[in-house]
């Protein structure tokens, strides 16, 4: 039996790691940075032993579900709103994920982040995050998932922030913020609507009662707003253009934050409330749709990035769309095994890239090269990482990508073809990183730092390494897409189907090209630039989404366009009207004065006149 | 009768303010302590009161009622429910943040505190008072602390804030004397318990929006607006603090207190115009926010699409719309309150106020930067805060409220709001704090521990009342009961 305290431990251990640091080890004991990270480390570890006890209890408990009574929260006349957790298998699969990743992030953080000024800053908000992001996922209503929902994006703004007398990262935290919160105003709303029209907020009746009371139309409406949500935190089309951008926060809050965990919570959410999903074809459409193409439009943009984070992040952004493809081809269980291969994966690979540039200083591929030599245990971890997210076989990207293929195979045929196109992109790109940086020789160290200052990252950072490189080969042999409730396929058994072999080959096709062009040299890419230098133009400049939001949009049309007007018709005609009421009887107030000029000439001189005038008056109109 | 806590309350800053006033030649220090354990008892008893107060009875409790002038059927009548209990204890907090934020002050010290407790003894006055004329004496005599501290001891062009302040006021009150007058001579009574007009006859209408308008001023809604942000940007912090965080209330309170509690017949009737208004004033308060430069007029204008929730929930009539409406005038005025503080902060370092002077500051003062943040973050509505629970109610109250057509649309244009909240105060926070420190900034100090005790203090309010904003809602909820 798993007792309900345990479950609210599970992510309130970290968010009181947070409270202790920032209240008692950051402002008493600031030159004991490490006592910061072996609190964080202890917190996080703590939750995970919590959390493989509550997967066992999963196991075991009826129907794959812990059910717990919620409590009262606020209570205004007949309405109550609750709080409460629920454990069934997806949370104890995201539990699992979250705590494994951030406590491997947490150790690596140790040696990438050691003799930054704001250590127990950074340990505090990533305790912060994954005690809010443990919250999300337990949540049994859509009010508690809101504020963890929130509390994630507010962790994700300091830490992209967290250098932030950069202005480039000042301005990546805010961009992040506000993107997601227009997806977030869609989320509310629908929070909202569903309370007004089911009165409950509980996830678990809104399943039985939202059906049954919502009309297809308003359950469509219900599901478009709650996916909304979805598409700002997974920064998917049309709300993607903040995750490129957030990789300018350190690379262990990537790894973390907008790789493995929190940018898969609309995956999560989308699954969380799937069944008003499946009740509404054309949500499940949209969401196939937005998946579908993000994926392959996604992955193109990754083609020609030379930052190494920014393809990371771009490859994100597209297997967040391929889960997406996975939701709305109805498969909840393939979408969220691929979150579980890709978060383990995914995480390992920025781990790598923080690893070399932890021995280079910089993110730009154009001046890594060669790094195969100097750090073997980098390169080889990034390896199995890279093949596991081609989809090789028997790595762990292979099983949940292939159970997604099958998925969106079964329901819109075109999608497929796109998701099969973006094997093909994903193998490349990932290839080109490969040789690009461990392969050739070493183009860098110009001025920063010269061949033989390269050096394999410290052990601190290797061991979390190894240990995801582990998880990115051997998570898809685990039975997670059958505990989810959906198939498994046999380790064998799986190639007698001619589907993986099409995409195992796509993706052998992906992996030659980038070793064509980036390691034998036979295809030069700058010729293939110039070939096809419209296309790259258009990639490189990631189709202007960046210029059309922020410099038409945001500026030209809001604040110096609509906005300004608004300031204008504050100044000149709302406070313009007052000051000249305000005017007018001042003038008017001149104008009457000047008749009291207190000189008894005058007086006399006006009665004159008004009794000329009175008599005259009286002569004229006398009959 | 019982132990007169509520006449303690009220008239214990005017007491503290007369004890000041023949306090033989007091030093400065002298004055501010004073000052400072008036406010503070105040505000403990007000919490005394809080806890007093008798949850399962409800209605209007630590009644007095004395014969005042019996000729007109006047009253001493004093009292609160769940309503007025939570703006006694708003102003009561905020009155000794007040007294904090002003340790600074060196011109005509014994004089500056006087007014200011002057002015808390006027606000709690009006939340506490049941009788019309009452009411009207405190509302009124609050104009002349506030006049005085905003043209003595303000800044820029203050005289013309002040008198700016002075004549809407002035406006407001008129119209609020004339809407009284009115209801006294059509029902003969001035305990507002005991006045309620359903009707919605031409006269009941006139009623309705005499005092409306009086009170549209104070909150104030669009297009009464353009005196605040003058009135903030030139008056002292201290000022600003209660300007923002409990005068603007007024209009809020008197609202519910008067226009929707005595006349809900006009009130149901008129609420798709008056919710429309405050759905304007959110978005058109929002968008006029985010082109300001100056640090102080930006939450002045912040403040005015903030109440426009507190509008919306208002004439949305629901229970929890209504709950939701009071809350965050709670919120709003311990957040704009913390807000205004930490500029003044700001100012005292750097002698600046425009934004494009200020720039990297996060390096130099980061106590500063950090409450700053948590008071922006809890302006955006971000959960955790109050400000999240407050709007979150007032949303959800005012959907479901079905008080009339397409309320839920008005509801959806509120909450586009909270978007562009989210813009100006994050753009604000980038512009002022982060970005590489600049040189002219390099000696500037982060806040001492002095200045910490207000600002924390209502950092941990903010907090808690929003991660448990039952505390303040079960309150709150039994005073709404008894008004719809």
């Amino acid at each position: 039996m798993f007792p309900e305290a345990a479950g609210w431990a599970i992510f309130l251990v970290p968010v009181l790691s947070f409270a202790i640091i920032s209240l008692i080890t950051r402002p008493f004991f600031n030159s004991r940075p490490r006592i910061s990270a072996y609190i964080t480390i202890a917190s996080i570890s703590s939750s995970l032993i919590l959390s493989l006890w509550a997967l066992v209890s999963v196991i075991q408990a009826p129907g794959h579900a812990i059910l717990l009574e919620p409590h009262d929260w606020v209570t205004i006349g007949s309405t109550t709103i609750q709080v409460g957790i629920a454990i069934d298998s997806l949370t104890a699969v995201m539990l699992i994920v979250i705590t494994v990743v951030s406590l491997m992030v947490q150790i690596y953080s140790q040696g990438y982040m050691h003799g930054d000024g704001g250590y127990h800053r950074y340990f505090a908000f990533m305790s912060l995050f994954t005690g809010s992001m443990l919250g999300l996922v337990l949540a049994s209503n859509l009010v508690m998932l809101y504020v963890f929902w929130e509390l994630v994006g507010l962790c994700s703004y300091l830490l992209i922030g967290f250098w932030f007398h950069r202005p480039e990262a000042a301005r990546a935290a805010v961009k992040a913020f506000l993107v997601t919160r227009i997806g977030d105003f869609g989320f509310l709303a629908a929070i909202i609507f569903l309370y007004a029209k089911t009165g409950t907020f509980d996830i678990a009746e809104l399943y039985v009662v939202a059906p049954a009371l919502l009309s297809a139309t308003a359950l469509t409406w219900a599901a478009i707003g709650i996916f909304s949500g979805a598409v700002g935190k997974s920064a998917q089309f049309p709300l993607h253009t903040w995750l490129p951008d957030a990789m300018e926060g350190p690379t262990p809050v990537s790894a973390l934050i907008h790789a493995a965990t929190m940018v898969a919570a609309g995956v999560y959410l989308v699954a969380r409330t799937f069944p008003l999903f499946a009740q509404s074809p054309q949500a499940m459409t949209t969401v196939a749709i937005i998946g579908g193409f993000t994926a392959i439009f996604a992955a193109s943009m990754g083609l020609v990035m030379t930052d190494i984070k920014r393809v990371l992040a771009y490859s994100t952004i597209s297997q967040l769309g391929y889960m997406m493809l996975g939701l709305g081809a109805g498969s909840v269980a393939f979408a969220i095994f691929h979150l579980a291969n890709h978060a383990f994966f995914k995480s390992l690979l920025f781990l790598g890239a923080g690893s070399v540039n932890h021995a280079t200083g910089t993110f730009d591929m154009r001046e890594m090269g060669g790094l195969k030599k100097y750090m073997p245990w980098t390169y080889a971890a990034f390896l199995i990482a890279s093949l596991s997210i081609a989809g090789i076989w028997p790595l762990a990207g292979f099983w949940s990508k292939d159970g997604i293929l099958l998925h969106a195979w079964g329901s819109t045929p075109v999608l497929f073809y796109l998701a099969m196109i973006t094997v093909f992109m994903t193998a490349f790109y990932m290839f080109r990183v490969v040789f690009l940086t461990f392969g050739g020789s070493y183009r860098g160290g110009s001025e920063a730092r010269s061949a033989h200052a390269l050096h394999e990252s410290p052990k601190v950072m290797l061991i979390p390494m190894v240990i995801l490189a582990i998880l990115s080969i051997t998570s898809g042999w685990l039975p997670i897409s059958g505990f989810l409730g959906g198939e498994s396929m046999g380790f064998f058994e799986v190639l007698s189907h001619p589907m993986p072999w099409v995409s195992l080959i796509l993706a052998g096709l992906g992996i030659l090209l980038a070793y064509a062009m980036y390691s034998a040299k036979w295809l030069s890419p700058e010729a293939v630039g110039r070939r096809f230098q419209a296309l790259y133009r258009v990639l490189w400049n990631k189709y202007w989404f960046d210029e059309l939001y922020e410099r038409v949009f945001i500026f030209s049309v809001l604040v110096d366009g609509l906005f300004l007007v608004l300031q204008w018709f504050d100044t000149y005609i709302v406070d313009g009207l007052v000051n000249g009421v305000a005017g007018a009887t001042i003038a008017a107030g001149g104008i009457l004065r000047r008749l009291q000029t207190g000189q008894l000439q005058v007086y006399g001189l006006a009665i004159f006149i008004g009794v000329l005038a009175i008599a005259a008056c009286l002569f004229i109109f006398a009959p | 009768m019982g132990f007169p806590y509520l006449s303690i309350i009220v008239f214990l800053p005017l007491a503290g303010a007369i004890l000041l006033a023949l306090w033989p030649r007091p030093s400065a220090r002298t004055v501010r302590l004073l000052s400072l354990s008036f406010a503070l008892v105040a505000f403990i008893l007000s919490i005394v009161v809080f806890f007093l107060f008798d949850r399962s009875a409800g209605g209007f409790q630590f009644v007095q009622m004395v014969d005042w002038i019996p000729s007109i059927n006047a009253h001493y009548f004093l009292g609160v429910d769940g309503l007025g209990l939570t703006m006694l204890l708003l102003t009561t907090l905020l009155g000794l943040v007040a007294v904090l934020v002003s340790w600074g002050i060196n011109m005509r010290v014994r004089e500056y505190f006087c007014w200011l407790l002057v002015l808390e003894t006027c606000l709690l006055g009006v939340f506490s008072s049941l009788d019309l004329i009452l009411f009207l004496l405190f509302w009124e005599f609050e104009l002349v602390p506030m006049y005085l501290l905003i043209s003595i001891w303000g800044t820029g062009r203050k005289d013309y804030s002040a008198m700016k302040y002075l004549i809407y006021t002035i406006l407001g009150g008129a119209m609020i004397l004339a809407g009284i007058l009115l209801v006294y001579f059509n029902t003969g009574t001035l305990d507002m318990t005991q006045i309620q007009l359903t009707g919605t006859t031409p006269i009941i209408t006139t009623m309705f929006f005499l005092l409306f308008l009086g009170f549209a001023i104070k909150l104030p809604m669009f297009p009464f607006h353009t005196w605040l942000p003058d009135a903030h940007t030139d008056a002292p912090t201290a000022v600003s603090v209660m300007l923002a965080g409990v005068l603007i209330k007024m209009g809020g309170y008197g609202m519910i207190r008067l226009c929707v509690s005595m006349f809900p017949g006009v009130a149901h009737d008129y609420a798709p115009i008056l919710a429309a208004f405050a759905v304007v004033s959110v978005l058109y308060g929002a968008a006029v926010t985010l082109r300001q430069t100056d640090l102080k007029r930006l939450i002045a204008y912040s403040s005015i699409s903030h109440m426009g929730y507190v509008l919306l929930g208002i004439f949305c009539l629901s229970e929890m719309s209504l709950t939701g409406a009071t809350l965050q005038m709670f919120s709003h005025g311990v957040i704009t309150g913390l807000l205004f503080a930490m500029v003044g902060l700001v100012y005292d370092k750097t002698h600046h106020r425009l934004i494009p002077e200020l720039g990297g500051l996060a390096r130099r003062m980061p106590v500063i930067a950090a409450v700053f943040s948590i008071a922006g973050l809890a302006a955006l509505g971000l959960p955790g805060t109050s400000g999240f629970a407050a709007e979150f109610l007032v949303f959800l109250g005012s959907f479901s409220s079905g008080a009339f057509r397409f309320v839920e649309l008005y509801t959806v244009l509120g909450i586009i709001g909270i978007v562009i909240t989210a813009g100006y105060i994050l753009w604000m926070l980038q512009r002022v704090f982060f970005g590489p420190p600049k040189a002219e900034y390099e000696e500037v100090e982060d806040a001492n521990r002095l200045e910490m005790v207000p600002i924390f203090t209502l950092v941990a309010v903010i907090l808690l009342i929003g991660v448990y904003p039952a505390i303040l809602t079960n309150v709150i909820g039994l005073g709404i009961a008894g008004i719809v």
